[in-house]
């Protein structure tokens, strides 16, 4: 028992690895990118991108339904169960969750983390009674947030609603209700491609002590370990760099390499 | 060995009532075996391999165990007939004597306790929960880890590990932090801390080593 825990000594360093999600939105089962979170341009079926990025063998998939809470709508379950079964990544869900019946049908279905939203919100009870059934780790709670004139501002609805918070404070929030991660997005920055915006990772990262997924801006390749490097995010999400290519964006499904993704974040 | 590749293997899941079986089918599915999910004792009582999934909290999921009848004879198949048997995320914690996250007792097939994450002392803060990918350095005996190389890497989703009072029974070691035994191994007794089914080709292959019985011995 004098070195129990040795066998581990030689283990690469502190940290896992860093993940980089593609972050995929749908709507109406159709999958769209979005810029600033408006103008949803159509990318193509879901299935079949799910499919692709299965085969490129991605960290993780964080799949956002951008219309459900909107139109009223639950989550598409049938169609989150079609790509549950076909992802053998990590998936998580969020848009339109609802109570804690709605948690239960979308994990059971295959899916590894819901994602709440709006419902985070408007009722934090439900992280707390997801975290105690399913665990922290199944439950990510996302902090949309605009620059305003009041300085950083976090929004609901799908950037339709101010909840007058600051991220910091709300993620604190979402975090002593049990969250087991968080997913912030800068607004401003969605599908501008114009790099992250480190400062906003940064006042959120500080301010919790779960992981945080850093998501809104990457342009290219090379911004993916900034979050990571300079304002401690745990993880990094993208749609834009993952689904388009070249000045005309034109549609191609990409995913860096293994060795390109080790060679960024060495 | 019994068995090759799942031909006529009865292989199990035992649903606990809580969260995400239905991958661990799907994966199972690619190495051509039909794993039935199940929490009828009847079924468990004539499987060959059993898969003991788990996420959620400890005390919830024993709870879950004792209430659908099946602690007798999952002790029966693990320690009389020592079929292999898999304990996947929590479902490795249970095979311990307790957690630190909760009051029940666990299995008790493995001789440890899991415990929460200690932050370091020395280094930045330690986020929990541990999530993402991370290395495994399998020990001599992690046979589940057969033709995976020296550092295969999975994908973690907990906030306990468990700690080994025998470190025979160390199967696989992963650093978050500090180094914690991130799989064990005793007889036909296997438990993994990570998610194999959602760590594509390596989480396949370990699969693919349990079905083949490499890790019963």
């Amino acid at each position: 028992m004098a070195e129990p825990m040795s066998p581990g000594a030689d283990l690469p360093e502190g940290v896992p690895i860093p993940r980089v999600i593609p972050c995929l939105l749908v709507d109406d089962e159709a999958m769209v990118k979005t810029v600033r979170f408006s103008s949803p341009r159509y990318l193509g079926d879901p299935i079949n991108v799910i499919n692709l990025f299965n085969r490129f063998e991605v960290d993780e998939i964080t799949l956002l339904d951008i219309g459900a809470t909107r139109r009223g709508d639950p989550p598409p379950f049938e169609l989150i169960e079609r790509l549950a079964a076909e992802c053998w990544v990590p998936l998580a869900y969020g848009g339109g969750i609802r109570n804690i019946e709605d948690v239960r049908t979308v994990l059971s279905s295959g899916v590894e983390k819901v994602v709440l939203g709006t419902v985070a919100h408007d009722q934090p009870e439900l992280i707390t009674a997801a975290a105690e059934v399913y665990g922290a780790q199944a439950v990510v709670v996302s902090v949309d947030v605009r620059r305003t004139a009041a300085g950083f501002e976090v929004f609901v609805e799908c950037g339709g609603r101010a909840v007058g918070t600051d991220p910091a404070s709300y993620a604190q929030r979402a975090a002593s209700f049990g969250a087991g991660e968080i997913l912030v997005v800068s607004i401003d920055r969605d599908g501008t491609m114009e790099g992250y915006d480190l400062e906003l990772i940064r006042t959120v990262s500080e301010a919790v002590n779960v992981p945080v997924i850093a998501c809104g801006g990457a342009g290219e390749r090379a911004h993916l370990p900034i979050p990571i490097r300079e304002a401690g995010a745990s993880a990094v999400a993208a749609g834009s760099i993952f689904v388009f290519r070249g000045p005309e964006r034109g549609v191609l499904i990409n995913y860096p390499e293994r060795e390109q993704l080790e060679a960024l974040f060495a | 060995m019994r068995h090759r590749r799942g031909e006529g293997m009865s292989v199990v899941v035992v649903n606990a009532g809580i969260g995400n079986l239905g991958a661990i089918p799907n994966m199972l599915k690619r190495l051509g075996t039909a794993a039935r999910i199940t929490a009828d004792a009847g079924e468990i009582a004539t499987a060959d391999r059993i898969i003991l999934p788990g996420v959620g909290a400890f005390d919830a999921a024993m709870q879950s165990l004792v209430d659908l009848g099946l602690i007798e004879v999952l002790n029966h198949k693990a320690l009389d007939e020592r079929v292999p048997i898999l304990g996947v995320c929590l479902g490795m914690a249970l095979l311990g004597a307790g957690s630190e996250e909760g009051r029940l007792p666990g299995l008790g097939w493995i001789a440890g306790r899991a415990i929460r994450f200690q932050p370091d002392d020395d280094g930045p803060p330690l986020r929990i929960p541990h999530m993402g990918w991370n290395y495994v350095r399998p020990t001599d005996s992690g046979a589940l880890f057969a033709e995976l190389g020296a550092s295969p890497r999975f994908y973690f989703a907990h906030s306990y590990h468990l700690v080994c009072d025998d470190q025979a029974d160390v199967a696989g070691m992963t650093r978050y932090g500090h180094p914690f035994v991130s799989a064990v191994h005793r007889g036909n007794i296997s438990g993994i801390q990570f998610h194999p089914e959602k760590s594509h080709r390596f989480g396949l292959q370990v699969f693919r080593n349990f079905l083949a019985g490499l890790a019963d011995g």
